[in-house]
């Protein structure tokens, strides 16, 4: 995780750079509060990924290491998912959120009504490990 | 159910190459899953879901070129009657926005993205499979509500791809065209981001063992760089369309100057988006020349590590750029966003020098795919170079808002069209198992290539001339005539091309020439496991010593050496 994180950091320290140039050059408030923002998505993950390589005790992963073996990352890689329509519920009731927002709050029903559905039907998905 | 995925090793043997006849059916558990219309809606498959991002991004590219012909047959005659005024300001906006939003970023970012990138890393899937397909379904659904725009009674939004205040107010576009773009984007917005969080988070947890960073295919870096800049520049921009909404329906006044807002507020946060955009629409595309120069040369790729850190620091400029939009507004800092857009130039020359280092002295098939990246490689090189001109303020103030900045941007965006193409012809055979037709395929190239060049060169001229862009007639300068029609020539040209490319696709499928494991004797990852690959990607794994583990297992004699394995293979390991 260690170039990981470093590129996240080296992003946001440049971003900061270029922001402080920005700021005393052009004194614009709002490109100097974007280029902040900026440098947070920078760091923020670029420290948790640093804070995890720590906490690893330095600890360069099989996929780290120029010289390892495939054999190397033998066993679970992880669970994934299969088929779920849950996503496809989830997407039509944000479509039916954002109408709403353009022809009347009636609508804001079955946006409610497929959201809440596809969330429970997700939680519940992934409880049972279950198929759609 | 969920699947437990084991890392394919195999231990006993090392011989269960891509050869073997029982690829892809010694897989640990079968997978007879939903087929049709159910997979489509439900399959959490990174292939199934790259595949419809596909198939639905070209469709969108279809609708908005159809946009596109309308547009051009009205500018044939400068007294033209073929659409309405208001039709064509619904037209220009439509054709801008569906290609932008619908057609190239999300085939960038998550169509052939969601493809490969796995595959090139050797992962059985995207990091967050049920997200993956969330954001398929929010694009999508993003999408018809854009261009249901037409069927409201005001029609679909008019005021350009780019929505500026205060065109953009409740007063000046009222209807629910322009609010349905607005909420449009948001869905589509949403849906970009997720596809981000999935290429870093699956880039970063996902690899192989011995795959590392500075092994990873340049399409894959590309796309990781790719996934970093949609993480920063969408949220800005849903934000900004948030306050959009509000001030068009909550009685806000942020981008109205009655309320004391700034309406060049707008126009910052879209371009502090807009700019980075242009970047992930393009590294994507690059990444894609970029394998497939390398492998119809048959080469590794020259200065892997020069384009690795030209991508980096593309990424890291491309947030420093965005007032170039703006310089006739006469309110930003022109020497700062002057000097970045040309510094800009240079980590792109490089790549461009790269690009035609790997081609020199290798054995250079001319195929449809490495035809369309060359075309790719002219057509950018033209949009480039035009672009350092109009960085430059002074030239600026006198083509802004001309036609030669639309030449500008279709000569960057047309030569993404060319590289989206040349991907389409290289992996089309590892997503479908058999190959394209390569002779309809070259009538297709010479189609849009030419026809490329046709229209966008009398728009350059047309602009010096003066003419803006956004007019639906011209009757005061009947002298720009000619080079108009030359132009809608060009786009004519370009839409026969697209008709060569289904009519290929469609003759392809019935003809069914089969494409093996490994057509083109290619280099990286995806090249390993069979066409189509089989549910979770790979049976077997071969050892990863280079970025082009592939090549390297099927020509022992000829390894091409990692980073810093130079020693190591001459001690024999
Ligand atoms: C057949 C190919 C194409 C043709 C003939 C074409 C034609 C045009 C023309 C004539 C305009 C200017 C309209 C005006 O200002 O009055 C325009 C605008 C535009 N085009 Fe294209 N185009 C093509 C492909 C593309 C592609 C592939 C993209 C993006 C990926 C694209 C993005 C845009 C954008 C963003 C605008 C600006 C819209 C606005 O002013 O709001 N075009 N196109
Ligand atoms: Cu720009």
């Amino acid at each position: 995780m260690k170039k990981e994180s470093i590129l996240f950091l080296f992003l946001g320290v440049f971003w900061g750079l270029m922001g402080v140039v920005y700021w005393f050059w052009s004194r614009d408030v709002t490109g100097a509060v974007m280029l902040a923002g900026s440098v947070f998505l920078g760091l923020i993950p670029g420290l948790y990924l640093y804070y995890w390589y720590r906490r690893s005790g330095y600890h360069l992963r099989a996929e780290d290491r120029p010289d390892a073996s495939i054999e190397e990352g033998a066993g679970v890689i992880d669970a994934f998912p299969d088929n779920s329509i849950w996503p496809m519920i989830f997407a039509i009731g944000c479509m039916f959120g954002v109408l709403a927002l353009v022809f009347g709050t009636w609508l804001a029903i079955p946006a409610i009504a497929f959201g809440l559905s596809a969330m429970i039907g997700f939680t519940a998905e992934s409880r049972r490990g279950g198929n759609i | 159910m969920t699947d437990v995925i084991d890392r394919p090793v195999n231990l006993d043997s090392d011989d269960q190459g891509p050869v073997n006849p029982d690829h892809g059916h010694d897989h640990g558990h079968d997978h007879h899953g939903p087929s049709g219309l159910v997979k489509w809606m439900t399959s959490t498959d990174h292939k199934v879901i790259g595949i419809s991002y596909t198939v639905t991004s070209l469709t969108m590219m279809i609708i908005g070129g159809a946009f596109a012909e309308i547009i051009r047959a009205q500018l044939v005659s400068p007294t033209s009657t073929l659409v309405s005024f208001a039709q064509y300001n619904e037209l220009f906006t439509m054709h801008g926005s569906v290609m932008i939003y619908l057609f190239v970023g999300p085939f960038a970012f998550a169509g052939l993205a969601n493809y490969l990138v796995p595959l090139q890393i050797g992962a059985p899937d995207m990091a967050f499979p049920r997200l993956n397909l969330l954001s398929y379904w929010l694009y999508l659904s993003g999408s018809l509500v854009m261009l249901s725009g037409f069927l409201t009674s005001g029609g679909a939004a008019n005021f350009g791809w780019v929505g500026y205040a205060p065109l953009s107010n409740v007063t000046a576009s009222p209807g629910s065209g322009a609010d349905l773009w607005i909420v449009a984007l948001m869905l589509t917005g949403f849906s970009a981001i997720f596809s981000g969080v999935n290429l870093v988070a699956t880039i970063f947890y996902l690899r192989a063992p011995g795959m590392t960073l500075f092994r990873m295919p340049i399409f894959t870096w590309n796309m990781l760089i790719t996934g970093i800049l949609i993480l920063l520049a969408f949220p800005i921009l849903t934000g900004g369309l948030v306050m959009l909404y509000c001030d068009r329906h909550f009685g806000t006044h942020i981008f109205t100057v009655s309320g004391g807002g700034v309406p060049l507020l707008w126009q910052h946060i879209f371009w502090f988006w807009g700019h980075p955009e242009v970047y992930i629409l393009a590294l994507p595309m690059f990444g894609m020349v970029t394998e497939v120069f390398a492998v119809f040369s048959k080469k590794p790729i020259f200065g892997y590590r020069g384009m690795v850190f030209a991508t980096i620091s593309i990424g890291a400029l491309s947030l420093g750029v965005w007032a170039h939009h703006m310089f006739t507004t006469g309110a930003v800092l022109l020497p700062f966003f002057s000097a970045m857009s040309l510094l800009i130039a240079v980590p792109t020359g490089i790549k461009m020098f790269n690009w035609i280092g790997t081609m020199w002295g290798g054995k250079v098939t001319y195929s449809t795919s490495m035809l369309m990246a060359m075309g790719f490689l002219f057509t950018f090189l033209v949009g480039g170079i035009t672009g350092i001109y109009l960085a430059s303020p002074p030239i600026d103030f006198f083509t802004h808002d001309t036609y030669f900045v639309v030449a500008h941007f279709h000569s960057v965006v047309m030569a993404l069209v060319l590289g989206a193409m040349s991907a389409i012809f290289l992996w089309f055979p590892k997503m479908s198992g058999i190959m394209l037709n390569e002779r309809l395929g070259k009538f297709q190239f010479w189609f849009l290539f030419i026809g490329t060049q046709v229209f966008t060169f009398p728009m350059y001229l047309v602009g010096l001339k003066g003419m803006p862009r956004r007019m639906a007639v011209y009757p005061n300068n009947p002298s720009w005539q000619s080079l108009n029609q030359w132009a809608s020539v060009g786009a004519l040209l370009i839409g026969i091309s697209m008709v060569f490319f289904i009519v290929n696709a469609l003759y392809s499928f019935k003809k069914r020439v089969p494409a093996g494991d490994n057509p083109w004797d290619a280099q990286t990852l995806e090249w390993y496991t069979s066409s189509p690959p089989p549910a979770h990607n790979f049976v077997s794994l071969p050892p990863i010593h280079s970025e082009r583990p592939t090549w390297d297992y099927n020509h022992p004699d000829h390894l091409s050496l990692g980073h810093g394995d130079k020693e190591k293979a001459k001690a024999g390991s």
